[in-house]
């Protein structure tokens, strides 16, 4: 990896981040249902009204205001709640580190089932193994996250079976069992999804590997079976799977904000819907922003990856 | 037949596409009761020869509703696809046929407005444009529009140096002929099955939209509508949410499998 590859990518994730402030904030200033409105309700007086924006600095132009803002994102300030009387940083700290452990859990899951699986799938090509395995993924890929979440919700979490509580949060730091018990579906939602398009994904690249020259000398070299798909296969049909995993974060972002509002997980999803309902455009502001960050940061550890993986990629 | 539509998951997506288009093209002629007529001593019913799929909490005929949703779910997928696909390709030709600063500029602020969740984007507009069915549609095209974008402008950027363009450029033909003579029908290929899964995904995020409460509005039988609706009772009827969440699953996959073997038949080296 030269340094200079990381330089300009780094410098080009940075433009990507200050044109999403600037989606992000046009797209906010043109939200119906002025914030001062919002907050006075509908009977607020002309001047009251007036007074409230002078007071949030919603009477400036738009460019004063954007410039204001970005100065304040530079700085870790994201301003304060309009709903929550809070500074959008404290509201907005607490649900990402819930996030971020949802996304992990899911994340985990999903590289444990569905590199196996896109695995079996490539060596049983054809079979009826193969066949259920590319079902089950075209399946999981058309089923939207609401769908897949009432339907888990239907199976394990009714009162007939009630193997699992239907929604909720436990800190981990009161009790680890708890924390777990409620992480498990909505993790498994976000994850069916990625199964299907990871697995895949594994079973097309290893496809590839295994009608290679190297696998063919590997084998007319004498090593056995195991041997060959061990050290020679599946290293090379991994690594450009560890690059669509670290771009799945994108299905996953978008994901959680359906999947948390249906299990009343306090993460950003939650926090972004409760946000929009009303109107709080400090907090939708910082929301969005984050989960493109999360996004555009993943999108720059799979071009790295990629990149050790693969030297071509660095010179182009 | 194209080869590729013969085998399993070809076949199967063909027979999906053609229930759903058929539901959305005759449902409402077939539905056996209205859809928004209330039995009340038939509520949450399980499947019965007067009723084949259920009753929900209103005891309205599930199979009716169903059928009556399946046209705006179509419409729904297929209008915002085209929209997004339809403004995402102008872009992309332009960015793919200018070239040079504008290129940059386009690619730039694409790069930016891809990083947003297609999900969350479309989240932002619809609340921006203040929730309802056109609202949603407009927001998923919208939130469409920079992929497709960059899908067209590389498929552009593939084709613009083949000879035949080059040609065209050297007997001194106008730029305008160019892109419509040359470039656009040779680049159309991977923008059309591009398009073809992203109504599966429209038709999945209108949905997500509806299950939200930002989309199609009560008593509309839109199919997340529906799930939502029914999400209390279920417990008492599961037919009441999974009748209208697996006809999603349906539709979508119907797309995806469509799609996917549409993109094997156009490019053989792909199907394994």
């Amino acid at each position: 990896m030269t340094f200079g590859y990381l330089v300009r990518r780094l410098l080009a994730m940075i433009l990507v981040l200050f044109v999403v402030t600037f989606a992000v904030f046009a797209i906010t200033m043109i939200l119906p249902g002025n914030a001062a409105i919002m907050i006075l309700g509908e009977h607020g007086t002309d001047e009251a009204v007036a007074a409230l924006e002078r007071q949030l600095g919603l009477d400036r132009p738009w460019y004063v205001q954007y410039i204001d803002w970005v100065a304040g994102v530079l700085q870790g300030d994201f301003g304060q709640s309009l709903r929550l009387s809070l500074p959008v940083s404290e509201v907005v700290g607490a649900a990402f580190w819930n996030s971020a452990a949802l996304g992990a859990a899911a994340l985990i899951g999903v590289t444990l089932v569905a590199i196996p699986l896109g695995v079996l799938a490539a060596l049983r090509r054809g079979t009826a193994a193969d066949l259920g395995i590319g079902l089950f993924s075209y399946i999981g890929a058309s089923m939207p996250e609401f769908v897949t979440a009432t339907l888990l919700l239907l199976l394990l979490a009714g009162p007939a079976t009630g193997y699992l509580p239907a929604g909720g949060f436990v800190p981990l730091s009161e009790s680890v069992g708890g924390f777990a018990a409620h992480i498990v579906l909505p993790a498994t939602t976000l994850g069916l999804i990625l199964i299907a398009h990871i697995s895949r994904q594994v079973r097309s690249e290893m496809s590839d590997v295994l009608g290679s020259d190297y696998i063919r000398a590997a084998r007319l070299k004498g090593l056995s079976e195991r041997r060959v798909i061990r050290r020679h296969a599946l290293p090379n049909s991994l690594a450009p799977a560890v690059a669509v995993i670290a771009l799945d974060v994108g299905y996953l972002l978008g994901g959680i904000i359906v999947v948390e509002e249906i299990f009343a997980w306090p993460g950003l999803g939650r926090l972004l819907i409760y946000a929009l309902e009303n109107r709080d455009l400090p907090v939708i502001q910082a929301v969005t922003l984050l989960l493109a960050a999360v996004y555009a940061i993943s999108n720059l550890i799979a071009d790295i990856v990629i990149a050790i993986l693969d030297p071509r990629v660095r010179y182009a | 037949m194209p080869s590729a539509f013969r085998t399993a998951t070809g076949m199967t997506g063909l027979i999906l596409l053609t229930l759903v288009m058929g539901a959305a093209l005759f449902g409402p002629l077939i539905a056996p009761y209205d859809p928004q007529a209330f039995h009340p001593a038939a509520r949450l019913q399980g499947p019965s020869a007067a009723h084949w799929l259920g009753t929900d909490q209103f005891g309205r005929d599930l199979l009716s509703r169903l059928l009556h949703g399946a046209p705006s779910t179509v419409f729904f997928g297929l209008g915002a696809t085209f929209l997004g696909v339809g403004a995402g390709t102008i872009i992309g030709v332009i960015a793919g046929t200018a070239g040079g600063w504008i290129d940059s500029v386009i690619m730039r602020v694409l790069d930016g407005l891809l990083a947003v969740p297609e999900l969350l984007f479309a989240l932002l507009i619809v609340t921006f444009l203040g929730g309802g069915v056109t609202q949603a549609m407009l927001a998923v095209a919208i939130a469409f529009t920079p992929g497709m974008a960059r899908i067209a402008r590389s498929s552009v950027l593939s084709i613009r140096t083949r000879e035949y363009v080059l040609a065209a450029i050297a007997r001194g033909e106008a730029a305008s002929y160019i892109v419509m003579r040359e470039v656009l029908p040779n680049a159309i290929g991977p923008i059309i099955v591009e398009a073809t899964i992203r109504v599966a995904f429209a038709i999945m995020i209108g949905a997500t939209l509806g299950f939200l409460g930002l989309g199609a509005q009560p008593p509309s039988t839109e199919w997340g509508l529906m799930v939502a609706e029914a999400r209390q009772f279920m417990f008492r009827n599961a037919w009441t949410v999974a009748v209208p969440g697996v006809a999603i699953a349906m539709a979508a996959m119907g797309f995806n499998l469509f799609g996917d073997a549409l993109r094997d038949s156009l490019d053989p080296r792909r199907s394994h």
